[in-house]
């Protein structure tokens, strides 16, 4: 059965300020779904809320996966049923190696507790094998298994060290926050051949982006534009490419009449 | 079970007790007498005695210290404890475990120490109470010359050696808690490398408090003569009890020309147990002296490792973690002296204080006005884990040479909400990313324990953090 990710009249607010004002989104498993928008839109905002971040504070609506309002998970068990966000800027946490971390983040996204063998989790030998098979899939070097979790890592590792989680945990449905922000156009196309690579059936994406550049690679199969906390437009592919010459201020004028 | 919240005394892993069934046990508290009897028992030399009332006087006379304690020094009852407690009538240590008594060997088999001597180590020294009731050293290291004897056998078999060093390195007049320990030591380790001699697995002394009062006053002394390496272990650990025990040993090494001794400590006393230590070291030409200092037991231990740096080219190094929870203070730190020229010195320290606990660094490096183109480097790094608890940092310097090359960096940080957002934005729950979060904290110094020491450091780390978050 195809799951769907149903975002209802969310409604989030950041420091008492509210920044999500009744965003609604459909997005099934199979599908590409961009979000666009001009900077201060509420993009972050969303993709932080739907992860579960504490202070972003939901102030009222619903996000229903597989029957369940994710609202109501801490962030560990939305992301075991299924959710992955891969972050804009994500933190360093020193003196835990990237294959230590993977591997706990692995098993305890896919350890089922009812079948018994949840604690032990996958064998070492094995997570090995896979660990290098998605390193090669995205160009990274052998040695980063060893290095301190986005520790000292560029900007471009950061992105592809984000797709290897992606890659290794096989979420429901993946949210790319600005994936493409800071990259230069080599780092951004072995990125995009990443996340193709993971595009498929079983795989519902939003990918959110300032610009309509990464859309040359990923394909959307519906872009959406978000303006003060709602999406204000939706459409096919060929709503970036409008986006891309208009720009967002012609839009909102647009709407706003 | 996360609604306990602390590291409650319960679940402290290693607080069971054994019935008491003991050879000899002086009465409470401490006079002139007990310290003679202690003497007249174990048959010491004169000198010995003398050292001993030496020692007594000095502890009489010597006020509590002001510093340090946070008002918890003011608690012990020197009247209320035990000073002397043997625990076998048997002569000297046994050589078999088969031999130990069965509830004493049970206690070490339940420590896992047995398992751990056959496993990966040279040798093995086991302290029950007052006296050591094991001891072992691998054949191959007796015939190149090592000694490896408690103390007491130390002092029986080789009284010239232990003579020639004993109070050298840290005098009955020290401090109060060295001078108690000079008045009533009993057990420790007695250490001597020969020159040239490397050995290569460590040695581990392991020290266990069981009856309630008790004070355990080991003593130690290590030489590693020139161009010999040791690593030393010593673990400890006790049963809780609503009552006070007192662990005050001293611990003194001699690291000569072009040696180097390693000295790592796991110290995991119960909360009931104030842990009053003085270990210094002496590294003379080019020789090279590590204390790996690990705190996360006791109620409040007041350590402070040091080498004294007597000649030039030596190098000292002190790695500290310390771990206070509910009620724990950890003031721990180093110091080092540097007095030669070309002295090097490094010190390390980590702290994590949760549910209340307090930690401190405190340290002390000094530079004689005779130590030219000496260098020292502290770097002390606190974590603290919620609002309650907190860390200090003391760090004194005492330079009297304008010629030297001095860094001292602190910080005290807090589990930041993004990180753990970023670890269970991947399916990890809260208290594990704490876990993973800490660990990843006093990584640079767990990955300087041997393997085995390095999962039982972060094993106990995890079991101090059940329960930390939420």
């Amino acid at each position: 059965m195809t799951s769907s990710l149903l975002i209802k009249d969310l409604q989030v607010s950041v420091d008492n300020k509210l920044i999500l004002k009744g965003l609604n989104l459909e997005v099934k498993q199979g599908e590409i779904h961009a979000i666009m928008g001009p900077n201060g839109s509420g993009k972050s905002t969303m993709a932080y809320a739907l992860a579960g971040h504490p202070k972003y504070e939901v102030e009222g609506g619903e996000v229903w996966m597989d029957g369940i309002n994710l609202l109501e998970l801490a962030p560990d068990e939305r992301a075991k049923m299924g959710l992955f966000l891969a972050f804009q800027y994500p933190t360093a946490i020193p003196g835990i190696s990237m294959a230590n971390f993977l591997r706990t983040a692995v098993n305890a996204v896919k350890s089922d507790s009812s079948n018994g063998n949840g604690k032990k989790g996958i064998p070492i030998v094995q997570f090995r094998k896979i660990l290098n098979e998605k390193m090669d899939l995205l160009k990274i070097d052998k040695s980063f298994a060893r290095r301190y979790l986005n520790e000292g890592f560029s900007g471009g590792e950061k992105k592809r060290a984000e797709i290897l989680q992606l890659a290794l945990l096989e979420p429901k449905f993946a949210i790319l926050d600005e994936t493409d922000s800071g990259l230069d156009i080599d780092a951004l196309k072995v990125v995009s051949e990443g996340v193709n690579a993971l595009v498929g059936p079983d795989r519902g994406f939003i990918v959110i982006t300032h610009y309509q550049r990464i859309l040359n690679y990923i394909k959307p199969h519906f872009v959406h534009v978000m303006y003060d906390g709602q999406v204000v437009e939706s459409g096919g592919p060929e709503l970036a490419t409008r986006l891309e010459v208009t720009g967002y201020d012609e839009l909102v004028k647009e709407k706003a009449k | 079970m996360s609604e306990t919240f602390n590291v409650n005394l319960d679940e402290y892993k290693y607080g069971f007790s054994v019935p008491e069934n003991y050879a000899f046990k002086a009465r409470k508290g401490l006079d002139e007498d007990i310290v003679r009897e202690i003497s007249w028992m174990k048959k010491e030399p004169e000198w010995m005695t003398a050292y001993r009332l030496r020692g007594y006087r000095h502890f009489m006379e010597r006020p509590m210290p002001r510093w340090g304690g946070r008002g918890m020094l003011g608690g012990i009852d020197f009247s209320d404890i035990y000073y002397y407690i043997k625990p076998t009538d048997a002569e000297k240590a046994f050589e078999s475990w088969d031999d130990v008594p069965e509830d004493i060997k049970n206690t070490f088999d339940r420590l896992g120490i047995p398992e751990a001597e056959q496993k990966f180590l040279s040798g093995v020294g086991a302290q029950y109470e007052s006296e050591v009731i094991y001891h072992s050293i691998i054949e191959d290291l007796e015939k190149k010359g090592v000694l490896f004897l408690d103390m007491d056998a130390g002092l029986r078999e080789y009284p010239d050696l232990v003579k020639e060093y004993f109070t050298t390195v840290i005098p009955p007049e020290d401090n109060k808690f060295a001078a108690l320990n000079t008045a009533v030591w009993s057990g420790g380790s007695f250490i001597y490398v020969p020159p040239g001699v490397h050995i290569d697995l460590p040695l581990q002394a392991y020290f266990r408090i069981n009856a309630q009062n008790m004070g355990q006053f080991e003593r130690t002394l290590i030489i590693v003569d020139e161009g010999a390496y040791v690593h030393y272990v010593e673990g400890c650990t006790a049963p809780t009890y609503s009552t006070n025990s007192l662990h005050s040993a001293v611990v003194e090494i001699i690291v000569k020309e072009g040696a180097r001794c390693r000295y790592s400590t796991i110290q995991n006393w119960s909360h009931n147990v104030y842990n009053l230590v003085t270990k210094r070291a002496q590294a003379y030409r080019n020789a090279t002296m590590e204390w790996v200092d690990g705190n996360l037991g006791s109620k409040l231990t007041m350590k402070y490792p040091a080498v004294w740096l007597m000649e030039e080219g030596a190098h000292g190094e002190v790695l500290s973690i310390a771990f206070a929870g509910k009620n724990q203070v950890q003031d721990a730190g180093g110091k080092m002296v540097h007095a030669a020229p070309n002295t090097s010195s490094v010190i390390t320290s980590k702290s994590i204080s949760k549910g209340g606990g307090r930690t401190t660094y405190r340290g002390l490096v000094k530079v004689a006005p005779n130590a030219e183109n000496s260098k020292s480097n502290v770097v002390c790094d606190a974590l603290i884990l919620d609002e309650e608890s907190a860390s200090d940092t003391f760090p004194y310097i005492e330079i009297e040479n304008q010629n030297v090359s001095i860094g001292h960096e602190a910080s005290v940080s807090k589990v930041s909400e993004e990180q753990l957002f970023y670890l269970m934005s991947r399916g990890i729950p809260e208290d594990q990313a704490a876990n993973m979060i800490v660990s990843g904290f006093i990584e640079p110094i767990v990955k300087e324990l041997p393997m085995e020491y390095a999962l039982e450091m972060n094993r106990l780390i995890e079991m101090e953090m059940e329960g930390s978050v939420g």
